[in-house]
């Protein structure tokens, strides 16, 4: 006991590793938050966007984070009701994702907003007929289900380090005793965690489902081509569980060879997660067909612009990247086995991770590019969209906070469950008789 | 019985009769008091007014009604302008249904209403509420320029998006922006068929020139950098009952502005004032891509019979100010 205690705690401390790492955040995240006060000051004009490509990379990195949150729900809930038990040691990684990219997402909007200083009227006004509203509503209720999700199974863990784990840092240790909230392993106790965490795993499944549907609509409900389309819900969904198994395996890759958890994140898992990402791949392959297959068959005046654009205008590069190699070669490579070893499949991860940002930014972008009547008398950059380095680096900003998060979050609360794990073995973890 | 009661009551009448006259001569005397005593002071009054202004205002009231007012009567009120012309520009012009018939057999892109209008609402050379686009519906068919503004549509998707009810549709029909409500989320640009709709990026024209000027929903001025901007059928032109910037500016004829409920539309340049219902039965007026069920107020005139030929836009892209 004292050994899985240690092996998946060992991690918990501050080292010259850690205080480098988040001093390099720290300073990127400085850096970057100059660039969003200059927006603060200047107005939205020191990003790229203009009156006819009014939504950029803000937009599509709102529906990345989005998008990448939703795997919370996928692991957790979905694998995890349906019994597949080698989920277990991943689920809090994939909370805390979740919970992270939840989080941020919030912030992602309002750095897109021309007047963040009016953020209260969105209560205060409140409109229920708008999409925004809908979306704020889900958004919220997701990402306290998932903390919820993320906290409540970390309260055994919490009390079994606090009495046992010796090696805790001092500083930590009231923050550990409250957080225990007085576990004592109980029964009574065990019921109602269970209880509490069941309802939360089938709640979570329609809020996920909703938060991903709904940011869809923010497209889908308007007329435009490209974007007005019935499939956007499921389409959408489809594509988080992509990104988001894709930015799972990478955070296991990092946290199994920086925090030594060889043996508790093996090459199975990585073999499993790598066949989750292709099924959830060809699930989102075939909503790619269908979204480009049925206009493109007809070929409407609007919708024929727009798809000439994306396969052989202005996009065309980067449509093909992110299309064949973004998602049809990494189905391919992932359907051998020897791909889905922990090394090869971190890579293939990567890449998919990133264009599944560049697929965002291919759903918002042309579509606005290409409106139904002609943009004429305009200065040159609102015809063609190039994003400024203020833009790209407020858009840096958000990731560099989902990443102090999760650093935080792992690095100062095991990441694999520790009584889970123990008990899975048989072990009682308040006992300190057994090894 | 009777006798008595009749010398009675003379006896009562004259004890009466005497109390009333003196009565009546004291309310008499204070009256006339009263009265010379008002008229000095009202007469002082006015010559106080007279030494002050001597100046009479005239002003337009809320039931569209022009007073004259002495300007020393005039008191501020309470509320700030701004709140109370937000308030009076989300009711709209009782009994209206403004409407706007382009027709563009007429349209030779002088483009003298787009200056008019970017002049009234303070915009920059590259911000229209009212462009005129050059248009070709089919390889063989011939071009003509269309000016393109707001459509104030009657189901209005930027309203139905706007997550704060800044954006709203009025009863005389025309959709107005609070600027001082929007949030800058630009939803309603997204929904807009029409790319109808600008936005504030920089600073909007002029600025510090106009900062602390009360805010005019009904003109949307001054502009406001961060929110949303676009035609508003001239508002506050229509509540003076006087035609939009645009349809006055236009020197060949192409406006057409009016109320549906009075069935009559006036040209802006021959001011000839022409049945709607006529006029669009007449000359095969069509809308704006009405098969998406937006049901704009605007109607166009198809461009035949022109007396002109088509000469291209120079287009000179505007630098962005």
């Amino acid at each position: 006991m004292d050994l899985i205690i240690s092996d998946l705690s060992h991690h918990i401390r501050l080292n010259k590793g850690f205080f480098l790492w988040m001093g390099f955040l720290v300073l990127a995240f400085l850096a970057c938050l100059f660039a969003y006060t200059r927006q603060l000051k200047y107005g939205l004009g020191v990003a790229g966007i203009r009156d006819y490509i009014s939504w950029g990379l803000y937009i599509s990195n709102f529906v990345f984070f989005v998008a990448s949150s939703l795997i919370g729900m996928l692991i957790s809930a979905v694998l995890g009701l349906i019994g597949m038990k080698w989920v277990q040691p991943i689920t809090r990684i994939a909370e805390t994702i979740a919970v992270a990219f939840a989080a941020v997402a919030g912030l992602v909007i309002v750095m897109d907003m021309g007047r963040p200083e009016r953020l209260a009227y969105v209560f205060l006004y409140a409109r229920f007929q708008s999409p925004i509203l809908w979306d704020v509503t889900v958004i919220t209720t997701y990402f306290v289900i998932s903390l919820m999700l993320l906290m409540l199974p970390m309260i055994p863990d919490m009390a079994v380090l606090y009495k046992r784990y010796g090696s805790l840092p001092s500083w930590l240790k009231p923050v550990y005793k409250v957080l225990s909230l007085n576990w004592t392993d109980h029964p009574e106790q065990n019921r109602i965690i269970h209880r509490s965490i069941y309802i939360l795993l089938i709640l979570i499944i329609p809020a996920a489902l909703s938060i991903h549907t709904v940011t869809s609509w923010l497209f889908a409900l308007t007329v435009r081509p490209g974007w007005d389309s019935t499939i956007f819900g499921p389409y959408f969904v489809s594509g988080a569980f992509v990104a988001g198994s894709a930015a799972v395996i990478i955070a296991m890759f990092f946290f199994r060879k920086n925090y030594r958890l060889k043996d508790y994140l093996t090459d199975l898992h990585f073999n499993n997660m790598g066949k989750v990402l292709v099924l959830v791949a060809f699930v989102y392959l075939y909503f790619n067909i269908n979204e480009y297959l049925v206009p493109g068959y007809k070929l409407k005046r609007a919708d024929a612009i727009h798809l000439r654009e994306l396969m052989s205008g202005h996009f065309a590069v980067m449509f093909w990247l992110v299309q064949v190699g973004g998602l049809l070669i990494p189905i391919v490579l992932m359907l051998f086995r020897k791909m889905r070893k922990p090394l090869p499949l971190t890579l293939i991860s990567v890449v998919v991770l990133i264009a599944a940002w560049f697929k965002r930014y291919l759903i918002v972008v042309p579509t606005m590019a290409h409106p139904f009547l002609p943009i004429q008398h305009v200065p040159d950059n609102f015809k063609i969209y190039t994003p400024t380095l203020t833009e790209i680096a407020i858009t840096l900003l958000s990731f560099i906070l989902v990443l102090i998060i999760i650093t935080l979050i792992s690095k100062f609360f095991p990441v694999i469950p520790v009584v889970e794990t123990a008990k899975e073995k048989g072990l009682d973890p308040l006992k300190s008789n057994e090894s | 019985m009777d006798e008595n009661t009749v010398n009675k009551g003379d006896e009562q009448d004259s004890s009466k009769s005497s109390r009333r006259n003196f009565l009546k001569n004291i309310g008499l005397l204070g009256a006339g008091v009263a009265a010379g005593a008002g008229a000095l002071y009202s007469g002082d009054i006015f010559e106080k007014k007279k030494a002050a202004t001597g100046e009479a205002k005239v002003l337009l009231t809320q039931d569209n009604k022009l007073v004259e007012v002495d300007s020393l009567e005039l008191k501020a009120l309470a509320k700030n302008p701004t709140k109370l012309m937000l308030e009076k520009g989300r009711e709209g012009i009782e009994g209206r249904r403004w409407v706007m018939v382009i027709d563009l057999s007429k349209c030779r892109n002088a483009r003298r209403c787009i200056a008019a209008c970017q002049e009234a609402h303070q915009l920059k050379p590259g911000q229209y509420h009212l462009n005129t686009l050059q248009m070709q519906d089919a390889p063989d068919t011939a071009p003509y320029h269309m000016p393109k503004n707001c459509q104030h549509c009657d189901n209005p998707p930027c309203v139905a998006v706007c997550p704060v009810d800044a954006t709203y549709k009025r009863g005389d029909g025309i959709v107005l922006i609070d600027n001082e409500r929007c949030i800058g989320c630009r939803f309603c640009m997204a929904a807009c068929p029409y790319s109808a709709r600008i936005f504030q990026w920089t600073l909007p024209k002029d600025a510090g020139k106009h900062q602390g000027e009360a805010y005019n929903v009904e003109l949307n001025v001054p502009q406001k950098l961060g929110t949303i901007s676009k035609c508003l059928f001239s508002a506050d032109r229509c509540r003076e009952g006087k035609l939009p910037y645009c349809v006055s500016a236009c020197p060949n004829g192409v406006y057409y502005f009016g109320d549906e409920n009075e069935d009559a539309v006036s040209n802006g340049t021959t001011k000839e004032t022409v049945r709607l219902s006529k006029l669009l039965r007449d000359n095969g007026a069509y809308q704006l891509m009405p098969e998406l069920g937006t049901r704009p107020r605007v109607y166009y005139l198809p461009p035949k019979n022109r007396l002109f030929p088509f000469e291209p836009a120079t287009d000179e892209a505007p630098k962005e100010g």
